[in-house]
């Protein structure tokens, strides 16, 4: 594409941007949506598969239950309403990573509908709508052999692997989102973190982004201010928080481009690239594949019982954004203080450091200093770093008891997130514990004055602030265990100084 | 010991149960009588002589120790190629399926397994069930025994011609629009619809799925009732399945045998008044009208004014969930995979593997099937065929607070010659104008032979309401215990 891309600025100025977002969900259920395969990962190819997920002849689906119920709470916690009856449909077209080549879906009777999602941008509250939230079955996966690209172009086999094949997929789909101009690439965003924390706190998915268990999909458009909306495009490939904002803002600088040029936008697919921060088109929605929706005849049509359906409403847990402002009250945080711990993902972790014991201020410094500036140096993630809230806790009380100064226990939180043990562990196996034996630290002391005589009368002479040389070497000879104040103290002493 | 062939499945299981024959002795008399009659006959696409002997001796041990055994421990039994058998090919009648060996065994086949009773083979069928004469078989047509030269009827014509040439006992069959039933019907011999959902699914090769049945076959209704019992009933793995038992089809069975039909109220369906019917099986079936009659039942005239229209409605619901559920044949997991070269794209080898796997009349199913649920056709087609089956049901509904059960002929003509149909996919498709209404209801059927037209055999259909299995049973054994059955001429 050789288009020069126009000013931000000017976009939003000019035209007024539509957006809407498709969210899939891969359910944490022990089993897959119709058989009793386990869900985890990391199995050889094919190995956690039956006749149900490979779809051979003659193979039934039975309904996951514990699935069904995560779609329901899903459906509350988005103030959806319930259907009392619906079905699920079949989506037909070929391909070799469905089994069946039709994919068990539901189509216009979805579980959950109408309902929102209320996200903070910029400290205002944006209403997302939501138009349905319904249940389906994953891929398998295909891997092309042979060819330099990994593609199917040029690949001399392709292998397809069913392990995910019939995992339980949770589609929640949003209402268009007018009316947020400017702002939409961070409402996107917002909308994305919101759902993604929602739905974590309902415990029924991981939602990690990296691993696919949380896919994105994002229509946008643009109209001109009094127009009708304009066609739309649906950016796919999307795979990080991050990349959903830069996606909407590259599609409308794109679509920008276009009309600015008197052309029109094609309503089409378009692959995001996370690389360059650009999209490519891929197949065109006016050839789309009739996907020959009917209801699934192999299943009975699903009719929650509303007593249920209540239960689990009164059961839901707070929602984040809520739970959220009242920790921020707790913890004493200004706006811009919490916005750093979100931003960091510290959220869970200092709320269960402060449960396992640590004041709200340690546990905040431990988790946005040095973890993580630790998990942004490897790359991994803040809750992935290899030190648990309690361990957290734990060396935070080591230092509140006198065991361990600030420097020691970082060197302690090094063997902690390199799998040494628990923070009493390493101290004691590495004799990291402050020197308090005052016998000890006499010794050292006199050894400093000893070494440097000329210091040793500045400080005698008044200038007590040369003492910190001497404490810098009792520091260095005790190899930082003893504390430092204490020295100080001594020092002074021995010196018949003043502190 | 008489010829233990010629015997019923009552009589056989009574000879083990007494120790007066051995499973293996019964398993291989059959087995014998297949290798004799089969060549002519063609009923089993695949005769599993290891596995049915191995059966059989562990039947035999079985009763040894002293175990307690089923009814129909050590009877005979023959599978249509429609069940998936954990390690026996299953075809399905199809190329497509050629060579594959299921890795599971489908519900039914596990419950003829836990019943003692011995699977010799599978049988052949039109391909993918779609058919009323065998024709369609990938592997060529069964023959019926009454008339080499006639079709067994379809798609289960195989497990007709096995019982009808004493090849088996027993047989299981799958009914679609009439599959056992009008194979019943021109075999002489019975075939059992049961409620949709009163027999599992599970590892039934699916055609159609809210019209599929798999049921029982047998020469008598009583052996018809103990198979329906051995192997009905609700199976966790099918969604569909009833969670209910099944009704007492064997008492029921045994109460009609004793030839009173007082206090039974049975309609004649107006609709099915003779049009299109041979005139010499709207002869016989009045015969046996007036037979039930004598027995003390009460015939009222009943009209169903949709039924007029179950043939076209299935003709689009069949078809488009058949579209749906042969997608998977495409060469990639199992079964036939054609043009697999190295050069040609997978879109390209999924082509012509379904181009060469499948026969004419799947491909025109397909074919029917996509377009009736393409956008912009399907309120027209797929949607005016599921209103017209809500009637349907509504006329059953009305019908049966009149009456217990309905009958009529199972099927409008007798046995027609192998070729005379095949030209035309529709004078085909009447063969089970007859047995689709209660395949669109979900309700049971039953097939009974009631006389001879012409030398061959016609077949009265009982229909009951969904989950009374129990009354056509009884209807059919009071009719069976009046006409007697019918046995072909020596082949
Ligand atoms: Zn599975």
């Amino acid at each position: 594409m050789t288009t020069t891309l126009p000013a931000y600025d000017e976009v939003v100025a000019r035209y007024e941007p539509v957006i809407g977002l498709e969210t899939h969900v891969e359910l944490g259920t022990n089993t897959k949506m119709w058989c009793g395969c386990p869900t985890d990962f990391g199995g050889e190819p094919n190995t956690r598969v039956c006749p149900v997920c490979l779809g051979l002849p003659g193979s039934l689906p039975v309904a996951n239950k514990a699935a069904i119920e995560a779609t329901v709470r899903i459906g509350l916690a988005l103030n959806c309403s319930i259907a009392q009856w619906c079905r699920f449909a079949r989506k037909n077209y070929f391909y070799p990573d469905m089994p069946k080549n039709f994919q068990i879906s539901q189509y216009d009777e979805p579980l959950c509908f109408d309902g929102y999602l209320d996200v903070e941008v910029n400290g205002e509250l944006v209403r997302i709508g939501i138009e349905r939230v319904h249940l389906e079955e994953d891929t398998g996966k295909t891997l092309h052999v042979g060819g330099a690209t990994g593609r199917i172009h040029g690949a001399t086999e392709s292998l397809v692997d069913y392990n995910r094949a019939g995992i339980p997929l949770v589609e929640i789909v949003t209402k268009p989102i007018p009316g947020t101009g400017a702002l939409a690439p961070e409402v996107a965003r917002a909308y994305v973190t919101e759902l993604r924390d929602v739905i974590r706190s309902l415990g029924v998915s991981d939602v990690r982004m990296e691993e696919g268990s949380l896919r994105c999909d994002v229509n946008t458009s643009l109209n001109l201010p009094g127009e009708e909306w304009g066609t739309r495009t649906e950016t796919k490939n999307v795979n990080s928080l991050r990349s959903v904002e830069r996606a909407v803002r590259s599609e409308m600088l794109r679509q920008a481009a276009v009309l600015g040029a008197g052309g029109r936008i094609t309503q089409e697919t378009r692959h995001f690239h996370e690389d360059t921060g650009d999209t490519t088109p891929g197949r065109s929605k006016e050839t789309a594949t009739d996907y020959r929706y009917f209801p699934e005849p192999d299943l009975v049509p699903l009719a929650p019982d509303p007593a249920w359906v209540a239960e689990l409403k009164a059961a839901l847990p707070e929602l984040p954004r809520l739970h959220r402002r009242r920790l921020q009250e707790a913890w004493g945080l200004s706006d811009a203080d919490m916005q750093s711990v979100l931003n960091a993902g510290a959220v869970e972790l200092i709320e269960a450091t402060v449960a396992a014991g640590a004041t709200p201020a340690a546990a905040r410094k431990w988790w946005l200093g040095e973890l993580s500036r630790r998990a942004n140096e490897t790359g991994v993630e803040l809750a992935d770093i290899g030190a648990t809230p309690a361990q957290v806790a734990e060396l935070q009380g080591l230092v509140d008891a006198g065991k361990l100064n600030d420097k020691l226990a970082r060197t302690v939180l090094e063997g902690v997130v390199t799998g040494e043990g628990s923070p009493t562990e390493i101290m004691t196996a590495r004799g990291l514990e402050v020197v308090s034996d005052t016998g000890a630290l006499t010794a050292a002391v006199d050894e400093a004055i000893a070494a440097n005589p000329a210091i040793a009368d500045k400080v005698r002479s008044g200038k007590v602030a040369a003492a910190g040389a001497l404490v810098g070497a009792v520091m260095k000879t005790t190899r930082g265990q003893a504390d430092a104040q204490t020295v100080r103290t001594l020092i002074l002493e021995r010196l018949g100084a003043q502190g | 010991m008489t010829d233990v062939t010629a015997m019923t499945a009552t009589q056989i299981a009574g000879l083990v149960a007494t120790g007066a024959a051995s499973a293996v002795e019964v398993t291989q008399a059959h087995l014998d009588r297949i290798a004799a009659v089969d060549g002519r006959v063609n009923a089993f696409l695949h005769v599993d002589t290891e596995g049915a002997l191995a059966a059989a001796r562990d039947i035999d041990a079985r009763r040894a120790a002293g175990e307690e055994l089923g009814p129909l421990a050590g009877v005979p039994v023959a599978v249509k190629d429609v069940l998936t058998t954990k390690g026996v090919p299953t075809t399905v009648g199809s190329k497509i399926l050629e060579g594959w060996r299921p890795p599971y065994d489908s519900t039914i086949v596990e419950r003829l397994r836990a019943a003692g009773t011995v699977m010799l083979g599978k049988t052949n069928m039109d391909e993918f069930a779609m058919g009323s004469s065998t024709e369609y078989s990938a592997y060529g047509p069964s023959r019926n025994p009454w008339d080499t030269d006639r079709i067994p009827g379809g798609s289960g014509g195989g497990s007709a011609a096995a019982l009808a040439a004493y090849e088996a006992p027993l047989a299981i069959g799958s009914d679609t629009g009439g599959s056992i039933r009008q194979p019943g019907a021109v075999t002489g011999t019975v075939g059992a619809k049961p409620t949709y959902g009163g027999t599992s699914r599970y590892g039934l090769v699916a055609f159609s799925s809210s019209l599929d049945t798999p049921g029982p076959c047998a020469r008598t209704v009583l052996d018809a009732a103990l198979l329906h019992a051995a192997i009905g009933g609700h199976d966790p793995r099918d969604s569909t399945s009833i969670p209910a038992p099944v009704p007492d089809v064997v008492a029921a069975a045994k109460l009609g045998a004793t030839g009173d039909l007082s206090g039974v109220r049975l309609g004649i369906v107006t609709e099915f008044g003779g049009e299109g019917a041979e005139p010499g099986v709207m002869a016989t079936f009045r015969e046996a009208v007036d037979t039930l009659t004598k027995l003390g039942a009460e015939i009222v005239e009943i009209s169903c004014p949709h039924f007029r229209y179950a043939l076209p409605a299935y003709y689009l619901i069949a078809p488009s969930e058949c579209s749906s559920n042969l997608a998977r044949f495409d060469g990639v997991r199992f079964g036939l995979r054609t043009g697999d070269d190295g050069n040609r794209s997978l879109e390209e080898v999924m082509s012509l593997t379904r181009e060469a796997g499948f026969g004419p009349e799947v491909k025109r199913r397909i074919m029917l099937g996509t377009y009736a649920l393409s956008s912009g056709y399907y309120d027209a087609y797929y949607g005016q065929a599921q209103k017209v089956r809500t009637l349907i049901t509504r006329d059953f509904t009305a019908a049966f607070e009149r009456v217990d059960a309905l009958i009529s002929p199972t099927t409008p003509f007798v046995a027609f010659p192998l070729g005379a149909r095949t030209s035309d996919p529709y004078q085909m498709y009447l063969a089970d104008l007859f047995t689709i209404p209660s395949n669109l209801y979900g309700g049971p059927g039953i097939s009974v032979p009631c006389g001879l037209s012409e030398g061959l055999p016609v077949g009265l259909q009982v229909m009951a309401p969904t989950m009374a299995d129990d009354r056509m049973y009884r209807v059919a054994a009071a009719l069976e215990s009046a006409v007697g059955t019918f046995t072909p001429p020596a082949l």
